[in-house]
């Protein structure tokens, strides 16, 4: 089929992933979200080891500590994935076992994420 | 193009151990790390939504000895990655490349995340 674009314009954008500064960006703007998220998360973690189900729904139920929790975790594994991605590009070879790889790295990071999320929600609001 | 077993990345066993290559390493190593626990994260939130039971369970596991080694392992992998994580953004700015700052921004990162953790498991273990 007869492609009336130029070799230009069809480059343009692609970069050499194909997906130009999208995931440098994306790692960065997470990794500056989750500086104070992940300092908060320590502090806050401190306190958990010596709670039981209770006290931690009584903690949970603050706004600012479930808003906090639900931006933490939500940012959080949409950093790993971004940083697992990175690793398994660079050590996986075999074109087959590299997009399973990636594959099974993107749907662990939204299962396990939304996994937690839904927690989140389930122990502030839950009965 | 013949790429059977040619090698894809620097000899590591050519190269002495310095202060740059084995932060670059670690920061690598305590991401993947980082992803464990956050696998463990999503475990104790759904524990704590599945209730009073599966709560003191995970409790239990993380309280227990194995548990407290695996979270302060946790901890430092945080703190490190963090404080490395800083002085990635600030590399991001294209300064701090001078062998002698890489060499300072290195060992204080390992000793702010060092102290930083020690700091937190105090708190933790005395609270």
């Amino acid at each position: 089929m007869m492609d009336l674009r130029s070799d230009l314009a069809r480059a343009r954008g692609l970069g050499s992933a194909k997906e130009g500064t999208g995931h440098w960006w994306a790692q960065r703007v997470t990794a500056v979200a989750l500086l104070p998220l992940g300092l908060w998360f320590v502090y806050s973690a401190v306190s958990w080891g010596s709670m039981d189900l209770a006290a931690f729904k009584v903690w949970l139920s603050e706004p600012g500590n479930l808003l906090l929790m639900v931006l933490f975790v939500g940012t959080l594994f949409y950093h790993m994935q971004l940083g697992v991605q990175a690793v398994i590009e660079d050590y996986v070879h075999g074109e087959a076992a590299k997009i399973t790889g990636l594959m099974i790295n993107i749907f662990a990071a939204i299962f396990f994420g939304a996994a937690s999320i839904i927690a989140l929600f389930k122990v502030a609001f839950g009965g | 193009m013949a790429t059977g077993n040619r090698p894809l990345s620097p000899h590591l066993q050519v190269y002495r151990p310095q202060i740059t290559s084995i932060l670059s390493i670690t920061h690598r190593a305590t991401g993947v790390g980082l992803a464990v626990g956050a696998l463990g994260l999503a475990y104790w939130l759904n524990a704590a939504a599945y209730g009073a039971g599966a709560f003191d369970r995970a409790q239990a596991i993380f309280s227990s000895l194995i548990g407290t080694i695996l979270l302060i392992g946790f901890t430092f992998a945080l703190f490190f990655h963090l404080c490395n994580g800083v002085r990635h953004l600030f590399w991001d700015t294209g300064r701090g490349f001078e062998m002698v700052q890489l060499r300072a921004s290195g060992w204080a990162v390992v000793l702010i995340s060092l102290g930083l953790t020690a700091v937190t498991w105090l708190i933790v273990l005395a609270g």
